[in-house]
């Protein structure tokens, strides 16, 4: 490749508006075409969000209607409390053991992932580099693989159509370990824990001391992931929990689905009472949620 | 988490280095050297536990339940070796029908995901106004679940009301019937997949750009390549590990199809995937094998091949991926 016979750039003046500079600087900006697609990109993914709330808010005969509405209309709340009232469904039990289960999951993954995380990257111990690469292959395995002795243990711990099958066998996966590990390999400097140490801190005490302050925004960071991840699941809630009287958010939105008639107002309605907590999630913390995307891709 | 509580001591952390250890009685230093030793076993024994009841177990008893004839509706279990191995690989037209479909939305769902995704990463890596507000419109679609999303295009797609079908005769095309064709439903699907998960991977692939050096790119420029030649001349190579952790992602992801063809069907009988099976997933024959047929050794069988092909895929992709990319 020829560019790599010119001479550096570093060479090129660091400010100051020379000729070069200036052509370094245009190097960037964003043609018209670029502009284009971004757009196009935007609208693309934000219309379903934006189709979401007029088909929620139009009378179901409205919503089956050609050509297909494009306005909101003024039946929000009407079809929300319609939801809300589905025996069916029932998605008020579901948002309350969604939130239960994906919180206590959130709490579980920041603790045990910043404690293993901590030993993995700061702590001397027999079998360390064995041990991660368990963990890194225990990602790759897809639940569907024992998903069938997983139910019948389910099935023994009498755990079926109850928050336990959801929620115990996820308290502590690999990701949040391997996160934490890469986080507090870099924000836990190794005098600060050797100064611990000879104040005679125990293990714990440099973990709850030294560790978690450190740790803090990266916990904060894996904890929306995961809430995020545990709120969306299906796959498994789907297996276990068959009794609709007891489902997770999810679960229920397959219930207003499978209804011998489906009224689809009533079923964006569903859709957007899944979706809102997570929304109001997005919007306080979008950032640190793009950030948290952005930065486990570069160190993976 | 109690325990918490009551060990937490009130010391703060200690900055300076005051040589003054605490332990100097002799079991103080016994259980010191038990604490370095033992504690980071502790610290990571949770997930093990865990990973060892939910995790190894399980696929340990696969392999033996895939040996069995074993159902809730027989009283007695026979081993029967490999016969539903055989069964599966020589006598199952519907299980090679579901890896069909499987491959083929896979196929459709990531190839242009993944280029989409590049095309934006490149393009947010302009100098832009607004940069946040777009990363995070286009960020977006990961709040919804599989369930969210599945729900919403099967309306886009209705056959009746459909918005699709209404561009389509705008624009003076026929209506589609959207999930009785084999070909029509995997399209919709794929499109499925990819809302949800395009400007996911465009993030990872802005980060992955930000930080190839902009030395590399004024060089190039200097000595005339145009942006298209810089994007495959630097971008691309440059990228190449993280297209590869995409990939496999995508693979791990997209073999495991599931949510999105099961809800793009109303009514109870959505696990056959169509009137035909024309959208039913492997993973969705699973659980129709495991819970509406009772046959649970034979799903034992249906789940290990699927992770075979899982791996192998995810194998082939990695290879083929550093293979393209050392070429250039």
């Amino acid at each position: 490749m020829t560019m790599t016979t010119l001479r550096p750039p570093a060479a090129l003046p660091p400010t100051g508006r020379t000729g070069i500079r200036h052509r370094a600087e245009k190097l960037w900006t964003a043609s018209p075409l670029t502009w284009v697609g971004l757009v196009f990109g935007v609208i693309l993914s934000l219309f379903p969000f934006y189709w979401m709330i007029v088909i929620a808010s139009r009378t179901s005969d409205a919503a089956n209607s050609w050509p297909p509405p494009f306005l909101p209309g003024g039946k929000l709340g009407e079809n929300i409390q319609r939801v809300l009232d589905n025996g069916d469904a029932n998605i008020v039990k579901g948002l309350m053991n969604s939130f239960l289960v994906s919180g206590t999951i959130t709490v579980a993954t920041v603790f045990f992932g910043s404690l293993a995380g901590f030993a993995f990257a700061k702590l001397k111990f027999r079998g360390k580099n064995a041990l991660l690469l368990i963990i890194l292959a225990s990602m790759m395995i897809p639940i569907q693989l024992g998903v069938l002795p997983l139910y019948i243990l389910m099935a023994k711990l009498e755990w079926l159509n109850t928050m336990p099958s959801v929620t115990v066998p996820f308290l502590i996966g690999g990701f949040g370990i391997f996160m934490m590990r890469q986080y507090a390999e870099q924000a836990v400097p190794n005098e600060l824990i050797e100064a611990a140490r000879v104040d005679g801190c125990s293990t714990w005490r440099v973990y709850w001391h030294v560790v978690v302050p450190a740790l803090r925004p990266a916990a904060a960071v894996l904890g929306l992931l995961t809430f995020m991840e545990q709120w969306n699941q299906f796959f498994w809630p789907f297996v276990v929990l068959a009794d609709p009287a007891n489902p997770t958010v999810q679960i229920s939105l397959r219930s207003l689905n499978t209804a011998y008639f489906a009224d689809n107002s009533q079923i964006f309605a569903g859709t957007l009472i899944a979706t809102l907590p997570l929304f109001i999630v997005f919007v306080l913390f979008g950032r640190q949620i793009i950030g948290g995307i952005m930065e486990g891709a570069v160190k993976s | 988490m109690s325990s918490l509580k009551t060990t937490a001591p009130p010391a703060a952390p200690p900055r300076g280095s005051r040589p003054a250890p605490r332990h100097s009685s002799q079991r103080g230093r016994l259980l010191n050297r038990l604490d370095l030793r033992l504690t980071p076993y502790v610290f990571v024994l949770p997930f093990f536990v865990l990973f060892a009841i939910f995790g190894v177990y399980p696929i340990i008893y696969t392999f033996w339940i895939a040996m069995t004839d074993r159902s809730p509706l027989n009283a007695t279990i026979s081993f029967v070796g490999v016969d539903n191995f055989v069964e599966l690989f020589t006598n199952d037209p519907q299980f090679w029908n579901a890896v069909v479909n499987t491959f083929g939305m896979f196929l459709m769902s990531t190839v242009p995901q993944l280029i989409i995704a590049l095309l934006l990463a490149n393009a947010l890596n302009r100098r832009i106004r607004g940069q946040m507000f777009f990363r995070l419109a286009i960020a977006m679609p990961i709040i919804t679940s599989t369930a969210v999303v599945a729900l919403i295009f099967s309306m886009i797609y209705a056959r009746e009301f459909g918005l699709v079908n209404w561009l389509l005769d705008l624009v003076g095309l026929g209506p589609i019937d959207w999930r009785a064709n084999r070909f029509a439903s995997w399209f919709a699907i794929s499109t499925m997949v990819d809302w949800r998960w395009v400007g996911y991977n465009a993030l990872i692939y802005l980060a992955a750009m930000q930080s190839i050096s902009k030395d590399m790119y004024e060089a190039a420029a200097l000595d005339g390549a145009s942006r298209r030649r810089q994007f495959w001349s630097i971008t691309i190579p440059q990228l190449r590990p993280t297209i590869i952790f995409t990939l496999i992602i995508s693979t791990i992801g997209g073999l495991q199809l599931f949510t999105e063809p099961l809800m793009f069907t109303s009514g109870s009988g959505a696990l056959s995937g169509g009137s035909e099976g024309q959208f039913q997933t492997i993973t969705m024959y699973l659980l129709d094998v495991m819970n509406q047929r009772f046959r649970w050794g034979y799903a034992g069988a249906v789940a290990l091949v699927l992770f075979v092909l899982i791996a192998s895929v995810s194998l082939l992709n990695y290879l083929l991926a550093r293979r393209i990319s050392s070429d250039k």
